[in-house]
């Protein structure tokens, strides 16, 4: 009945003027410019949006999930590269 | 709206990798959320598949009764209020497709499966809407449902059926608002159309409270559904929640709801409805109800009429391809 499987597009809208662009979810369309369109009428209705990027879904290289544990396990253990790891006498006051 | 509990019962996944089904259900439990390429049951995929898929359908079906008024809401102010409704549950749908393709299948099949008579919406959208006050009734009690149902699905294990539900969620209460007050409108208007209110508020009382799908004892999946988190409370629960807080609202606008053997329980305190006339949903949901064809019909008929539109631009943005790699 509908075999025309148009491509997957990815949403991420900045809200405010100065704040980064954040997923607000995908959409299907048949090119670029069909794909803003759509995605200004179906995740801004209510002033959501400063700005829209539309990305190709098959553009975005994720990490595996299976490797999560080796990618970002590691960092787990690394207490020291946080402030609060080192001492600081009261007495020198806030650093 | 509308998940209706239908019937996203699932057989018992293989016994095969159970170490695997272990860790899943332990991070269920510990209230982690599911994400697209983590390992997941076959049953809970499929579960999800059919609940989301419904779901989604029924936000599309729901968009026929309501757009029958557009044309001819009684003022300016509700005929944009009523096409925004009518645009945000077209809007619904296609968050809700989007999420159940994360579990790897294509809208398309999705929408094939309902052209086709295959898929189930909700019941609710088979009755028909012979008055204007049925679009109160509609956004006052459908939406108020549809609010019940879907707020505790915001938590949902799975992710992008929560996140789809949280911005539902949002947008939905301006729906049961501009409903409630239109039938407060209509209440304080003249004779007639109070009585206008009252008989759509006859005509879907019954068919909003078989909403929340058939009684506990009757509904053979809510077990597993329960244990995966993905429904937080049973149809019952849901229900007598959604009648402890429409009554009082009933009462407000002067209305009788009807039911004769609604009685308040002061030892509980809750309010306690009349026997629900169950054959009547089963035969809604068999295909029976007053609008089941006319729903289909009219949907065919859209996504058929709708065909040179996806076709044109198919055409064009391969054409801008073409171009493109010309001039490169
Ligand atoms: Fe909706
Ligand atoms: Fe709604």
């Amino acid at each position: 009945m509908s075999a025309d499987l148009s491509p997957l597009w990815e949403v991420f809208i900045r809200s405010r003027n100065g704040l980064a662009h954040r997923h607000a979810g995908s959409l299907h369309a048949a090119d670029a410019e069909m794909a803003l369109q759509a995605a200004r009428d179906l995740f801004t209705r209510r002033g959501e949006a400063a700005s829209l990027w539309v990305v190709p879904a098959a553009a975005i290289i994720a990490s595996d999930p299976d490797e999560a544990g080796m990618l970002f396990e590691p960092t787990g253990s690394k207490i020291y590269r946080h402030p609060t790891f080192y001492e600081v006498p009261e007495d020198v006051g806030h650093m | 709206m509308y998940t209706q509990a239908l019937d996203t019962a699932e057989a018992q996944s293989k016994p095969a990798d159970t170490a695997a089904a272990a860790r899943f259900q332990a991070r269920i439990d510990a209230e982690q959320r599911i994400e697209p390429q983590d390992f997941m049951p076959e049953a809970y995929r499929r579960t999800l598949i059919r609940q989301i898929s419904q779901h989604a359908h029924s936000e599309i079906v729901g968009m026929l009764p309501e757009g029958n008024w557009i044309t001819r809401a009684p003022s300016l102010r509700r005929k944009a209020a009523l096409l925004a409704k009518v645009q945000d549950e077209g809007g619904h749908g296609l968050y809700l497709y989007a999420a159940a393709e994360t579990l790897g299948v294509a809208r398309e099949t999705l929408v094939d499966q309902l052209l086709a008579g295959a898929a189930k919406y909700s019941s609710i959208f088979n009755y028909p809407t012979l008055t204007w006050a049925d679009i109160g009734a509609i956004g006052w009690l459908v939406d108020g449902a549809a609010i019940m149902n879907q707020i505790p699905l915001c938590r949902c294990s799975y992710g992008p059926y929560a996140r789809a539900m949280i911005r539902i969620c949002k947008e939905e209460s301006f729906h049961q608002r501009q409903g409630f007050e239109i039938m407060l409108t209509l209440c304080r208007g003249t004779a007639a159309q109070k009585a206008m209110a009252q008989d759509a508020l006859d005509r879907w009382w019954w068919p909003v409270l078989m909403m929340f799908g058939p009684p506990d004892a009757q509904s053979r999946h809510s077990q597993h559904s329960a244990r995966w988190k993905i429904k937080r409370f049973s149809n019952d629960e849901l229900r007598q929640k959604f009648l402890d807080a429409t009554v009082p609202q009933a009462q407000f606008l002067g209305l009788t709801l009807p039911d004769p053997a609604l009685a308040f329980d002061p030892e509980t305190g809750h309010w306690r409805a009349g026997p629900i006339d169950w054959a009547e949903f089963e035969a809604v949901l068999a295909g029976n109800g007053p609008c089941n064809r006319e729903r289909l019909e009219a949907r065919r008929r859209a996504h058929d009429e709708g065909g040179w539109v996806r076709e044109a631009a198919r055409a064009h943005a391969e054409k801008r391809r073409a171009a493109k790699a010309r001039a490169a």
